[in-house]
């Protein structure tokens, strides 16, 4: 039972910041974005990096959340999640390029419940997937655009994202 | 959640979770696509031994909503009009590989019947039982009442300080017993108005306000004025003279609408009988939501079915019965 911290709270500030120039780099500026957070977590991490995103462009860029507890593969695996509330920006995403946020990269499931999700929404342009955390050990064909670290890790280790609005603090650790 | 049988016995918390996941439902209506794949390949039994059409429907709209395959059962025309007994069709249910049954009997207690007999495994909802309880009608109400007032904050408050007066026949209405329960778990203040004649004799052991007089209920100013249906196939004894004398004095016409609070609500759970417990003026008016009550009625049996059905494979039998707890996500 060993925990490190992997990231500090200026490694995440930095990620986050290279993360979101990165997003205004590929999209050629903010025309039509829209930064939906898969919740908890990826809903803080998204209005963070919305607020850079909107600081480094000089224009406001829309952000939501988008939950995907319906349309997971797992529900009836595991006990009753409760669904956390989904908000969509009032442009909606037709048309437009979503970025997904979300905190921890592993199996790529809750990314493909996602998708899932945005389908019965509508129909962007493009999406794009943003994470903090890449941790491997993928099950699905799914890549993020964006990675704030690539943390190699066991598949039984525990990757905690914790974040100051959530949980009083800002890092990322790794635990067995 | 493994049962949804009465509001009596559900829990503050279990009330609130409902409701908000209810919340969450009712978003996912607004999208192009309101289906969701939450319960595919799960198989839902509308088990109806009354007649009902909205409650019917709208358990049905909810199962197919979240992709579940529905399979209506009524009594007309099945072998229950041969005299197959309940624990027979349950078990026939059961053989079919039922995953939650909807029921509604006549008999008070037939889904407690159903749920603890061990005849069957699936979980089981109560769509109205005799003159017991209709718990998704009041937890329908509810998520109405904290709807229109507090919009889209509703999420995690309950109704502490609202005022509800609940106006009919009490003395036959599963809908003001479950609403009752479920309105003082959430903290309301309730009143209840009727002919003395359909008062239930119990009535001093539930956590109610009662009073014959309409007019002296609506000079408190409640919040929520519920107007019950007179059932009239239950009217099997004289409770009151006339239609025309109850109409005058328990039902809500446009002179009792203007006495009402500006942002008081008219709320009715349908069908309404025009003219008897509530005028057309009163139906029509925009206090009235009658209709977003059918449509909240779909979010808040999507939000039970999902809580029934969406966790862990349930064990066999009575062992699990206990709710279940849920993880951080």
């Amino acid at each position: 039972m060993s925990t490190r911290t992997v990231l500090h709270e200026a490694d995440i500030a930095r990620a986050l910041t290279r993360i979101s120039h990165e997003i205004l780099e590929s999209n050629r500026g903010p025309a039509g974005l829209v930064l939906l957070g898969i919740p908890t977590r990826g809903v803080t991490l998204a209005h963070r990096i919305g607020s850079l995103v909107t600081e480094f462009a000089g224009e406001s860029v829309p952000v939501g959340a988008l939950d995907v507890t319906m349309y997971r593969d797992d529900l009836h695996r595991n006990p009753t999640r409760t669904p956390q509330p989904t908000q969509i920006p009032p442009g909606g995403i037709d048309g437009k390029t979503v970025v997904l946020v979300d905190d921890v990269l592993f199996s790529g499931r809750s990314i493909r419940s996602a998708l899932d999700a945005l389908q019965d929404i509508g129909r962007p342009a493009a999406v794009r997937l943003a994470t903090l955390v890449d941790r491997g050990h993928r099950e699905l064909p799914i890549r993020p655009d964006f990675v704030g670290k690539n943390l190699p890790s066991a598949r039984d280790e525990r990757v905690n994202v914790r974040l100051v609005e959530t949980d009083g603090v800002d890092e990322v650790t790794i635990g067995s | 959640m493994r049962h949804l049988l009465d509001t009596k016995t559900l829990a503050r918390e279990d009330a609130l979770r409902l409701l908000d996941v209810a919340e969450d439902m009712a978003d996912t209506q607004q999208r192009e696509v309101k289906k969701l794949p939450t319960l595919r390949g799960k198989t839902i039994v509308n088990l109806f031994f009354e007649d009902s059409t909205r409650t019917r429907i709208s358990f049905e709209a909810a199962a197919k909503r979240l992709s579940a395959d529905v399979i209506n059962f009524s009594a007309k025309g099945s072998s229950v009009s041969k005299g197959e007994s309940l624990q027979d069709t349950a078990q026939t249910l059961q053989a079919m590989g039922a995953d939650a049954v909807v029921i509604r009997h006549g008999a008070s207690g037939a889904p407690r019947t159903l749920a603890t007999s061990g005849w069957i495994s699936a979980g089981v909802v109560n769509a109205g039982d005799g003159t017991h309880e209709h718990p998704t009608q009041a937890l329908l109400d509810a998520f109405t009442i904290r709807k229109r007032r507090y919009g889209a904050d509703s999420r995690g408050r309950d109704l502490s300080g609202v005022k509800v007066t609940i106006v009919g026949d009490i003395l036959h209405s599963r809908v003001a017993r479950s609403n009752v329960w479920l309105l003082g778990t959430l903290g309301a203040r309730v009143t209840l108005v009727a002919p003395p004649t359909l008062v239930p004799h119990d009535v001093s052991a539930w956590p109610a306000r009662v009073t014959f007089d309409l007019d002296d209920a609506l000079a408190d100013r409640p919040d929520a004025l519920m107007m019950l249906r007179i059932q009239l196939e239950r009217m099997n004894a004289a409770y009151f003279p006339t239609e025309r004398e109850y109409s005058r004095r328990w039902g809500l016409d446009a002179g009792r609408l203007a006495a009402l609070g500006a942002d008081s609500i008219v709320m009715h759970p349908g069908p309404m009988n025009r003219g008897l417990e509530i005028s057309a003026e009163a139906a029509d008016s925009p206090r009235s939501t009658v209709l977003e009550q059918v449509a909240n009625g779909v979010s808040v049996r999507m939000a039970a079915l999902y809580l029934l059905l969406a966790g862990t494979e349930r064990v066999e039998g009575a062992a699990a019965a206990g709710t279940q707890k849920e993880d951080a996500r």
